[in-house]
Formats: structure tokens, C-alpha cells, sequence
């Protein structure tokens, strides 16, 4: 019935397995966005959950002496454990940052040099290496086979090269997004790489440069595997040694008070846990809302 | 010196430390190495001998009497445990992506999208102690029994349930501390993706999921099979959060999936105290033999991981 002229006959429509075809697709397309919402919403329940957990637990928890006393035995305060923690990230990012941040100038200032691509490469596979692994290499080299003993050196260097690769990407991330015009500019002007480097690239790019720092802080506070074994742990204050004494910290306290059979070890458990959970979440928050706001808020 | 090979000395640092991490490991554990031979990836044996017993010295290494170390046991443990985080975190990951990067405005998708990534921010032990405490008595008295209804028609969900410790506890606690990395990377990916082909599909007549699902995932596949080698290497050589949810088992390869396991990375924790007691420091050069075996590991998955994201073309600095 539907003969045409342009010789060729269309099929009679069957207009109901069309519409039921058009009711699948549809029905496909609701659940499959159902599905995704869902997949998010267990997330979102998760990290809910985690976080009251730690909060209402944590905050009941949380009394003057925990920030007024050291550990006694499974008791007593965490200030030990809070001064080493401190200690501990600040002392990592001192070795860190110089070594961490030259390697992302390199990437950046010479990127297509074989070298800047071996250490990017190996940036990226250094940050997959388990920590633990970290942990029993400073073990078996600093602890033992140097003769520091559980110690802050130990911590520190271990630290810092779990730190090291976030440092490297971070810098040369925000090397980038200096205007190459700039750095062109200067060198035409006479200047030489090292003075570009100074003047020009780093002030430049250091907000970025702060943030990843600040958020390597925020891991080397979270860490516990690799100090198991190179900073021990400690009921004192720090003695101001380097080697030879132990440290305590706030990671240790949650992983080995919570198997206490006593009620006020784990306390302190959720306390340190509190402690922990909030500053690093505080730091990173604070360093992506800044690395946010000076992308202009887009994505 | 001029800059350039003093700032090339400083950077050389990184690359030094891994090789550094991984040739110190191996030095150290050479006599274990030696000693274990083949067999110590193909038996389920950790004896430290007879610790009572005098030391002997077998083709030229101290060894305690009885002294047997293999990790079959712990390689099944961490294959197994990241296994099943891969298959809860990888729908996971995909579904919380497409509804980030498709389903949320602009606004809304920023804080959205910031919880996600402060999901990757909690410390593996936090994860841990809410395994501990809230997971394992939730799964162990009221998720499994049920889980093992209706499945126990499948062998591996049959009983024994146990305590709430083991494998199935590993894998989701593993899962939600992956989920970040897959989600977060996929998201960036989707949004990347050119307008132009979501266009192509839509004048086509395709509905809009029709379009993420067929045309822009698609466009994204080396990107989801890079990261999913990426989270695959963070669940193997995660330590702290299976240390304290796995049950440690010792010798034992799991019968089900409740079954009490361990990984590589939570057993160089759990086994250092007691392979100190072995005089002839043979114990402690076998667990760097296993630090050697993981690390090994998982720098070959990151290496293969990043070759793949590198040829999709995502250098990007999420680490």
C-alpha cells in the first residue's frame, strides 16, 4: 500500500513491537541509572558510616588527658603519640621536599630528556610499591644492618620515600601550568636555567607545589605499616635523638589498642583514630579547596 | 657543577630509592632465597624448625633444624582477597562514575566528587578499625548466615561461616579503599570524553544511557582497564586494613569464602616478632624474601598499569 516512486518499498510499520521495543530501551535506561545511583550511594554510605563511627566514638573518647599525658602501659594519654606523629611527618618532609621537588623540576624543565621520563616512569611505580615493603627494606638496612635501632631516622627516611613520587607529580603538575611564554621571556632576557628556575618557574608554581606537599604531610601522618618496623614505639617523649630511641604515634595506638581487652586502650584507639582521621582529612580538604579555587573551580 | 647536573643529581634520588628498596631486599634475603629454592612460591609451610634446637649449617646456610618456609598459602590468600575486591569495586567504581559525571550538574558534581576523593584520603588503618569493629560482628552474626542461605548451593559460600574474619571480610574492606582511585579516574575520563560522539549518539535516537553505555564507555575502555591493574597493585600490597580483618591464618589455604586467610604484605607485619626468634636470622631473611616477592609484584602490575594508562593517553598526576 505504501508503493513510492524513489523505488524502494518500505515495511509496513508493526507499530506495537516498536512501541515495546521503545518500552525496553526505556526500562533499560531507568534501571542502569538506578544502578549507578546506587553504586554512588553505597559509597557515600560508606564513607558516612566510617566517619560517624570515628566521630562518636573518637569525640566520647576524646578527654584533656589524652592531650596532657603520655601512654602508661594501655592507659594514660596520647601525647607521646601525638609529638611523635608531628615529629615524625615534618622530619620526613625536611628530606623530602628538596629531593621530591627537584625531581618534578626535572620532569618539567627537561621533559622530553630520556632521564625525565625514567624518573616519571619510576615515580608511578614507586608510588604502587606496597608500604609495608617500604617498611622491611628500612628495617633490614637502617634498623639492623645499620645498628640505628627503632628510631626517628629510620621513620623519617622511610617516610620520605613513600612521600617522594606524590612530591615529584605534584610539582611537575603545577610546573605546567606556568605560562611557557614566562619562562621564555626570562631566557631571552638573558637568564639562565638556574635563574629561571628560581625567579621564575618555582615562586610561580608554588602554590601547587605547597599543596603537594601538604598533601604528602597528610599521608605521612596516615601511614602505619612502614613505621611498624623502623620508628618501634615508645611510651616517652621524644628524646631529641635521631637514632637509638624509639617513637611513638598515633597510627600505632589505633592498630594495637583496639585488641586490647581493656576498655580504656581502646579509648584511646578511638581517640587516636579521631585524631588521625580529622587532621588528614583536614589537611587534604584544605589543599584540594585551595588547588580548586585557583583552578577557577572548574570540573 | 652546572644546575642541570646538580638538579639531575638531587632527582636521581627517587629513582635510587626504588632500585635501592628493591636491590637491599634482595641482597638481604639471598640466603633465603638460596635456601627456599623453587618450592617457596609452591608450598603452604611456614616452620621456623625447632627453636630449641642447635643451629646446623646446610650447604652454607645457618638454618634451625626442621626450618621449612613456603607462601603458597599467602599468595592464594592475596590473590584471592583481591580478587573479590576487584569484582565488588569495578561495577562499584564504573556506576559511581557515570553518576557523577552524567547524572549530577555541574555544582553538586564538585562536592560529590569530593567525597569520593576524601574516601581515598582515610588512612588504611581507620579502614581497619571500622572492619574490626563494626564489619565483622555485622557480617559475622547476621550478613553471612544469610549470604550462605542463599547461596550455599554454590560450595565455596557453604559453612562453616566463622567469626566474621576472613577472605569475604578482606575483599570488601579492600574494595571500598579502591573504589576511590576507579571511580575518581573514570570520572575525569567521562568528562574528558569529546561532546561530539555523545552528540552523534543522541541524533541517532539513542537515549542518554544508551549513549554512556555504548558509545562513551566504549571511548574509555583502556583507561577502565588501566586503573583497574592500578587498583589491582594497591589491594595486593595493602597491609594495615587486612591485617586486622583477614584472621591471619597460618598454613592454610581457605576452604570457603568466609575462610581466615593472609596476604603477603599483612604477614611481614603479623611474622616479624616470631621470625626474630629464630637465632640463625633465617626466618627474617625469608619474610624479605617475601617483601622481595611482593614488591617484585607489584611494581611489574604498576609498570603494566601505567604502560597502559600512558597509551590511553592519561599522564595525569592522580595518584
Amino acid at each position: 500500500m505504501s508503493a513510492t516512486t524513489a523505488g524502494f518499498v518500505l515495511p509496513p510499520r508493526d507499530e506495537p513491537a516498536r512501541r515495546a521495543r521503545l518500552a525496553r530501551r526505556r526500562a533499560g535506561a531507568i534501571t542502569g541509572w538506578v544502578l549507578c545511583a546506587i553504586a554512588f550511594g553505597l559509597l557515600g554510605i560508606a564513607m558516612g558510616w566510617i566517619l560517624l563511627m570515628v566521630l562518636i566514638r573518637g569525640v566520647s573518647a576524646l578527654t584533656p588527658t589524652v592531650f596532657t599525658e603520655v601512654t602508661q602501659g594501655t592507659g594514660g594519654g596520647l601525647l607521646n603519640a601525638i609529638e611523635g606523629t608531628v615529629v615524625i611527618g615534618v622530619g620526613s618532609m625536611l628530606l623530602a621536599v628538596p629531593f621530591g621537588v627537584a625531581a618534578g623540576l626535572y620532569t618539567a624543565q627537561f621533559s622530553h630528556t630520556v632521564f625525565a621520563r625514567v624518573i616519571r616512569f619510576l615515580a608511578d611505580v614507586l608510588v604502587g610499591v606496597p608500604s609495608i615493603v617500604l617498611g622491611y627494606f628500612g628495617y633490614v638496612t637502617m634498623v639492623e644492618y645499620l645498628g640505628w635501632n627503632f628510631s626517628l631516622a629510620a621513620a623519617c627516611i622511610t617516610i620520605a620515600i613513600l612521600c617522594l613520587p606524590y612530591i615529584c607529580r605534584t610539582t611537575e603538575l603545577a610546573l605546567g601550568q606556568v605560562p611557557a611564554a614566562m619562562q621564555e621571556a626570562a631566557y631571552a632576557l638573558g637568564a639562565g636555567e638556574a635563574r629561571v628556575a628560581w625567579r621564575i618557574s618555582l615562586p610561580m608554581a608554588m602554590p601547587g607545589i605547597l599543596t603537594g606537599i601538604l598533601l604528602a604531610f597528610a599521608i605521612s601522618i596516615g601511614e602505619t605499616a612502614p613505621l611498624l618496623y623502623t620508628a618501634g614505639w615508645s611510651s616517652y617523649l621524644w628524646t631529641g635523638q635521631l637514632i637509638h630511641s624509639p617513637v611513638g604515634y598515633l597510627t600505632y595506638a589505633i592498630w594495637a589498642f583496639i585488641n586490647e581487652p581493656f576498655a580504656a586502650a581502646n579509648a584511646l584507639a578511638y581517640a587516636a583514630a579521631f585524631l588521625v582521621t580529622f587532621l588528614v582529612l583536614l589537611i587534604s580538604v584544605g589543599a584540594r579547596l585551595v588547588l580548586l579555587r585557583r583552578q577557577g573551580g572548574a570540573r | 657543577m652546572s644546575f642541570r647536573r646538580l638538579l639531575a643529581l638531587f632527582a636521581g634520588v627517587l629513582p635510587a630509592s626504588l632500585v635501592a628498596v628493591i636491590l637491599f631486599l634482595a641482597i638481604y634475603s639471598w640466603p633465603a632465597v638460596r635456601f627456599n629454592g623453587l618450592g617457596f612460591v609452591a608450598r603452604t609451610t611456614w616452620n621456623l624448625g625447632n627453636t630449641y634446637g642447635d643451629p646446623i649449617v646446610r650447604n652454607g646456610v645457618a638454618q634451625l633444624p626442621g626450618a621449612q618456609y613456603g607462601i603458597l598459602f599467602l599468595i592464594v590468600g592475596t590473590l584471592l582477597s583481591t580478587l573479590i575486591a576487584l569484582l565488588l569495586a569495578v561495577p562499584t567504581g564504573v556506576g559511581a562514575a557515570i553518576f557523577l559525571a552524567e547524572a549530577v550538574p555541574g555544582r553538586l558534581r564538585l562536592w560529590l566528587s569530593f567525597l569520593v576523593e576524601l574516601l581515598a584520603a582515610v588512612p588504611s588503618v581507620v579502614f581497619g578499625l571500622w572492619g574490626y569493629a563494626v564489619l565483622i560482628p555485622l557480617l559475622g552474626q547476621h550478613v553471612f548466615p544469610v549470604l550462605g542461605r542463599l547461596l550455599g548451593w554454590i560450595p565455596i559460600f557453604a559453612p562453616p561461616y566463622g567469626s566474621g574474619y576472613g577472605l569475604l571480610t578482606a575483599g570488601i574492606v579492600l574494595s571500598l579503599m579502591i573504589v576511590p582511585l576507579i571511580a575518581a579516574t573514570l570520572r575525569d575520563a567521562i568528562l574528558a570524553e569529546p561532546m561530539v560522539v555523545r552528540e552523534a549518539a543522541a541524533a541517532l535516537g539513542a537515549t542518554r544511557f544508551e549513549t554512556v553505555w555504548k558509545v562513551v564507555l566504549p571511548g574509555v575502555r583502556k583507561i577502565l582497564i588501566g586503573v583497574t591493574i592500578l587498583a589491582m597493585g594497591r589491594a595486593l600490597g595493602e597491609t594495615m586494613a587486612v591485617l586486622m580483618v583477614s584472621g591471619n591464618a597460618l598454613n592454610y589455604l581457605p576452604g570457603n569464602i568466609y575462610s581466615p586467610i593472609s596476604t603477603m604484605a599483612a604477614f611481614i607485619v603479623s611474622q616479624l616478632d616470631s621470625a626474630l626468634q629464630d637465632p640463625t636470622g633465617l626466618a627474617v631473611r625469608s619474610l624479605a624474601e617475601v617483601a622481595l616477592v611482593l614488591s617484585v609484584i607489584s611494581v611489574g602490575v604498576n609498570a603494566m598499569a601505567r604502560l597502559v594508562l600512558y597509551r590511553a593517553g592519561l599522564r595525569g598526576a592522580r595518584v
